[in-house]
């Protein structure tokens, strides 16, 4: 690999990780809302959450591309522009990898249920106490399956990257771009290595994710 | 002795519970009725688990809710225990920790409750370090009492603990729920439809129909003067007694209890002098007698009543409400209390057959 390619490794990896950070921070409160809610605007806020899975990237891509650059609205509010920078492909991952996180969590917040939440207040713990020591604990898998499918499909975003964040070197330049490049180029050798390396990572990730599922039931009873 | 007052009126989906409770709240109090008639319900309201609009609630001094004032304490800042019908152990914790979870969570002068003292009372000394999906429905049920008793609770809330669990496992938890109080003194609140638990266990009774309390008061005088009581299946109790061990007479096999001056013989107890014991009285076992006899009989109880009030049952049989410091039923023919002439107000003598300890009246 060359210095470029380890650049984009690293990139990629940065990004990944605050996308996944940013989504369980933003994600664990609207699970839980879309968890247990009551209220009609549930199903409206669940497709919004869902759309990325369906939409072409690029069509997500390129309304993200005008609201973030310096026309757009955030772009004129706050006097910069985010398109091409690496808080902007941030952002955009957080939207394009929002389904990988929410739905897992919701799903296992659905499987909790009320009953511990409301045996951990009856023994004194506030909303919090008893979120952070008995609701996430038993959502434990829900949380590990969110944590590896954020960062498993950031990694292989492409569409949205191109859009928002062009390729640019040690910036915005990631590897599933980076193989485009290498394709342009004609250099098959550089993309061979790492399509093996993405096809590979996105193996063991998925193997992870069924192992944990299967091996670590987590007894409710 | 505490004092209760809630008022709650909530529509739910069935039906509307609307109550309005000012009850003395000592010993074990059975919130009892059918299913369905909103006891779960009740107690929730009570936790703040549901949150009636317009609801008032205040337990001794201390007023958990007041809408009029927008005021609703959360479950976790009010001091209750409450064990749901489910033991709803932490699955990721084992029994150690289960029990210390509300403990650690409460102030160092809180603390009126010790983990040993609570480990055994319930028996669960052996089981501290298990998991919980090791444990047995009846020790999880233990559990989950423990780890409530352990907040130190100015109030314990118990919605059908026994529910989930067979016979056997049932008798293996009631006598805990007896002695806890005894020794804790604690007031528990105790829901159940089960009536064999509720006249083993309770002291006073809320008695809940549709969503409305229809009766509350002393279990014994809730039970004999009720006027639906046939509805419930209480047809056959004459009275309940906690009564109190007096003397054993070992010559004949006898236990003598007092109960308000009058001595009850009953077959010899293995329980010491000076402890309560809770006798049953069936109502086909009462016998009026007009005069104190001089001719011998073979009827050991008798007892001085006064009668309260005549209720008829059928063509043939009218029940005779007693007082004898409390209501003591005797269920006669109506060709006798026609022959008896019997008036309210009058002196009679009562003679009990036969009285049971921890009999069923439920057929």
């Amino acid at each position: 690999m060359t210095d470029l390619d380890l650049s984009a490794l690293w990139v990629t990896v940065q990004l990944a990780t605050t996308t996944v950070i940013v989504l369980l921070l933003i994600g664990t409160p609207l699970a839980w809302w879309l968890a247990h809610t009551r209220s009609r605007i549930r199903p409206i806020i669940e497709a919004l959450v869902a759309l990325p899975i369906v939409l072409p990237p690029t069509v997500l891509g390129f309304y993200l591309l005008i609201t973030l650059g310096p026309y757009g609205p955030f772009g004129r509010v706050a006097q910069v522009s985010l398109a091409f920078t690496f808080t902007g492909l941030v952002i955009a991952s957080v939207f394009y990898s929002m389904p990988f996180v929410i739905q897992p969590l919701q799903g296992a917040f659905e499987a909790v249920g009320k009953a511990p939440l409301e045996a951990a207040w009856s023994l004194r713990a506030s909303k919090l106490d008893a979120f952070l020591t008995v609701v996430s604990p038993i959502a434990l898998r829900g949380y590990i399956s969110a944590i590896v499918l954020g960062f498993a499909h950031t990694i292989g975003e492409f569409g949205v990257v191109l859009m928002v964040g062009g390729s640019i070197p040690g910036q915005t330049r990631v590897l599933s771009t980076t193989i485009f490049e290498h394709v342009e180029a004609m250099e098959y050798g550089q993309a061979h290595a790492i399509a093996a390396i993405l096809l590979t990572f996105s193996f063991l990730v998925l193997l992870a994710v069924y192992v944990v599922n299967r091996r670590f039931p987590i007894h409710v009873s | 002795m505490s004092h209760l007052r809630a008022r709650f009126d909530l529509p739910l989906s069935t039906f509307r519970l609307n109550v309005n409770l000012d009850v003395p709240i000592s010993g074990i109090t059975a919130i009892f009725g059918p299913s369905g008639s909103g006891k779960t319900t009740l107690l929730r309201c009570l936790a703040g688990l549901e949150r009636a609009p317009q609801g008032f609630m205040q337990f001794g001094e201390e007023v958990w809710q007041d809408e009029s004032r927008g005021r609703c304490l959360p479950l976790y800042e009010r001091p209750i225990g409450y064990v749901f019908q489910e033991p709803r152990l932490f699955p990721h914790y084992d029994v150690r920790s289960n029990l210390l979870y509300g403990y650690k969570r409460i102030s160092i002068e809180a603390r009126r409750v010790a983990p040993e003292q609570v480990i055994e009372i319930l028996g669960i000394g052996h089981l501290l370090d298990r998991r919980i999906h090791k444990l047995s429905g009846g020790e999880q049920q233990r559990v989950a009492i423990g780890r409530a008793l352990l907040t130190s609770p100015k109030l314990l809330l118990l919605d059908e603990p026994l529910a989930s669990l067979d016979l056997q496992r049932k008798q293996e938890v009631l006598p805990f729920i007896r002695q806890l109080h005894e020794h804790l003194r604690i007031p528990v609140l105790y829901v159940s439809h089960g009536l064999t638990e509720i006249l083993q266990l309770a002291d006073r009774v809320i008695l809940m129909k549709e969503g409305h309390v229809v009766g509350t008061g002393l279990l014994n005088e809730v039970f004999t003067t009720l006027h639906f009581r046939g509805q419930l299946g209480l047809h056959r109790i004459g009275a309940i007694l906690n009564a109190r061990v007096i003397h054993h007479d070992l010559q004949y096999g006898l236990t003598q209890l007092d109960f308000n001056n009058h001595a009850l013989f009953v077959p010899i107890q293995s329980v010491p002098v000076g402890q309560a014991l809770r006798v049953h009285i069936f109502s086909n076992d009462v016998s009026l007698v007009l005069a104190q006899t001089v001719v011998p009989t073979s009827i050991l109880n008798i007892l001085k009543a006064t009668v309260v009030e005549v209720r008829e049952i059928d063509q043939s049989s009218v029940d005779v409400v007693l007082d004898i410091g409390t209501p003591l039923v005797a269920s006669i023919t109506r060709k006798s209390l026609m022959l008896l002439g019997l008036k309210l107000g009058q002196l009679v003598f009562a003679h009990i057959k036969t009285v049971a300890l921890n009999e069923e009246f439920v057929e």
